[in-house]
């Protein structure tokens, strides 16, 4: 079990090299410059004052040289400072981005969870009835919804229309002055649409998954044998079934956990959420190298890291693979 | 098994047939010029006269919408091939000449499936000015992860047919055994995920351009129309509402026949 591990976790740092050389070799051939530097038709700025800043940010060494640089800082955790104004460490800034986008997409996994089983399942047990018929229509419009569009159309129906919901932002005017169990209301209401229109996409995906593996576990030779036996339908169904289909699920848990961090862009936006999705699009937008090269490390490691617990879930929810019978 | 048994898969195929028949005939059908100002007409409700109202500088949307489509396709179709073309090419070395090349080929798939996707084309298209030919082609260097793997699956099993060893053992050159006996045989699921591509092609592009990164102004696309509506969401619900509807019914056509397509292709899942 070390063994593998060690050997996985060997593997992952090849991958990790190779991310990085390619983005931050993107990033830098890219033409323009960053937001901060880049001021070539201000009149006010001359061209040594702009081979100054470059200096001063590292940026008129040779390619290889500033990657190598940016790799020996990122061995000692260092992710540097960003390229804005503030000059802050991006760990710090990405710090601070990190739990509104973790709660909503929390929150959104949990929703379609509760709701993407029951879903699945009911659909995979009463196949080619009614609901499953309705269902399998509703999860193709599922998936071919586009999420900000919804979003605009809850905004309109609940936000603007009726006023129930507010729709943009994280708190209201003059929250502060709130005790702290209305701010946690208000808190709530905020993050209501965008929670739902995050769980919308993997909801259609997620029910889909669950009956297909319900499916198939349903036509395995045991259960056939438990009902011969005369093991009751319910428990053969939510006991027998439902926990071998939820292998699936294990895997697919362990995928989306880059996501968690990642968050959506176009959510963020759409509502104006301070998460980890807006922070990427201006760092993007300001062309902030150290911020944009700190994002995607992080998420690059989350991926792997995802991959590999949803290997080693599997592996330890499987009996099969548990007890010997090494693949 | 023909396409007419299912009927959603019916159903796609006439919805994608009907989009493409809109974009292609749009000059003709437009009741306006999509980017003619009319300062006498901004921000209309719907009417007779403007199907689906006006946007802020007093363009017809539904002529816009009309144009959209047509950057739409244009987009899904490209990425697409590009993706597929790339796929194909990695999948199929990897898949014939198998050890070496294919654990390097697989590596370099494995670390393009590592990077967040939606972050690699939004930082790429940034970085580059966004116009229709970038998105284009990162949406296509982006996707082609699946087509590779598929295409090698598929010929990681088929190079060990008899009809394939056979044309070996005749002498038949490599590119030949590869473009007329392996690849005709693994078409149905290329295609598959073809058809499935462009619907999540068209997803990607509307959103980049509803974060403006993607096609500009004043040309429109279904995703800028958006943006016009989430910054006039107060006043005018048909900005909102149309171009979304367009590209739900367009995506949700390219998913069912893609489906139907799988169905009728995967002799394993008719009943």
């Amino acid at each position: 079990m070390l063994a593998y591990l060690g050997k996985r976790l060997a593997g992952m740092l090849p991958l990790m090299l190779g991310i990085t050389i390619i983005s931050f070799g993107m990033m830098h051939l890219a033409p323009g410059s960053p937001a901060i530097i880049g001021q070539e038709f201000n009149p006010k700025v001359q061209a040594s004052d702009i081979e100054r800043l470059r200096a001063y940010y590292g940026l008129d060494k040779p390619l290889y040289v500033q990657y190598w640089q940016w790799l020996e800082r990122l061995a000692k955790l260092d992710f540097g400072e960003s390229f804005s104004a503030d000059h802050r460490p991006v760990l710090d800034k990405i710090r601070e981005r990190i739990p509104v986008t973790l709660w909503i997409n929390i929150l959104a996994l949990l929703l379609t969870l509760a709701v993407a089983i029951p879903i699945g399942v009911a659909s995979a047990v009463r196949r080619d009835s009614l609901f499953d018929r309705v269902m399998t229509v509703l999860v193709f419009i599922g998936f071919a919804i586009p999420s900000f569009w919804l979003g605009l159309l809850l905004m309109i129906g609940l936000g603007v229309n009726h006023n129930w919901l507010p729709i943009s932002g994280m708190h209201s005017f003059g929250w502060q002055r709130l005790d702290f169990w209305d701010q946690q209301a208000d808190l709530l209401q905020h993050l209501l649409l965008p929670v739902f229109v995050s769980a919308i996409g993997g909801l259609a995906g997620m029910s889909r998954f669950m009956r297909s593996g319900m499916l198939e576990v349903i036509r395995a030779d045991y259960i056939t044998t438990a009902r011969a036996m005369g093991v009751p339908e319910t428990s053969i169904r939510y006991r027998l079934a439902l926990k071998n289909a939820m292998l699936a699920i294990i895997t697919l848990l362990g995928l989306s956990i880059p996501g968690l961090i990642g968050g959506s862009v176009i959510v963020e936006q759409l509502f104006s959420i301070p998460g980890m999705g807006l922070l990427f699009y201006e760092a993007v937008m300001a062309r902030d190298y150290p911020l944009v090269m700190g994002i995607t490390v992080i998420g690059a490691v989350l991926t792997l890291l995802g991959n590999l617990i949803a290997d080693l879930a599997y592996a330890w929810a499987d009996p099969r693979i548990r007890h010997g019978r090494k693949s | 098994m023909s396409l007419a048994k299912h009927p959603l898969a019916l159903a796609g195929l006439s919805i994608v047939a009907g989009v493409a028949l809109l974009a292609i005939l749009a000059p003709w059908i437009a009741p306006y010029d999509p980017t003619a100002i009319d300062v006498h007409a901004i921000l209309l409700p719907p009417s007779l006269e403007h199907l689906c109202g006006t946007d802020t500088l007093g363009r017809d949307v539904f002529s816009r919408m009309l144009f959209g489509a047509r950057v739409s396709l244009a987009v899904g179709f490209i990425a697409v091939g590009i993706a597929i073309a790339i796929g194909v090419i990695l999948g199929a070395l990897a898949g014939f000449y198998g050890n070496r090349v294919d654990a390097v080929i697989m590596r370099v798939t494995d670390m393009v499936l590592c990077f967040p996707t939606f972050f690699l084309i939004l930082a790429v298209i940034a970085f580059l000015a966004p116009s229709i030919w970038n998105i284009m082609i990162v949406i296509g260097l982006t996707s082609w992860m699946g087509v590779a793997r598929l295409v090698r699956a598929e010929f990681l099993s088929l190079r060990e047919r008899e009809f394939v060893l056979a044309a070996r053992g005749l002498g038949v050159p490599t590119f030949r055994l590869i473009s007329r006996y392996l690849l005709p045989n693994a078409m149905g699921p290329i295609l598959v995920s073809a058809v499935l591509g462009v619907a999540g092609a068209v997803l990607v592009e509307s959103g980049l351009s509803f974060l403006g990164l993607g096609v500009q102004p004043p040309n429109p696309s279904w995703g800028n129309i958006l943006t016009d509506g989430k910054d006039n969401i107060q006043l005018a619900w048909w900005l909102s509402l149309y171009p979304g509807l367009a590209i739900l019914i367009t995506v949700l056509g390219y998913n069912l026949l893609g489906e139907g397509l799988r169905d009728l292709f995967d002799p394993k899942l008719q009943r």
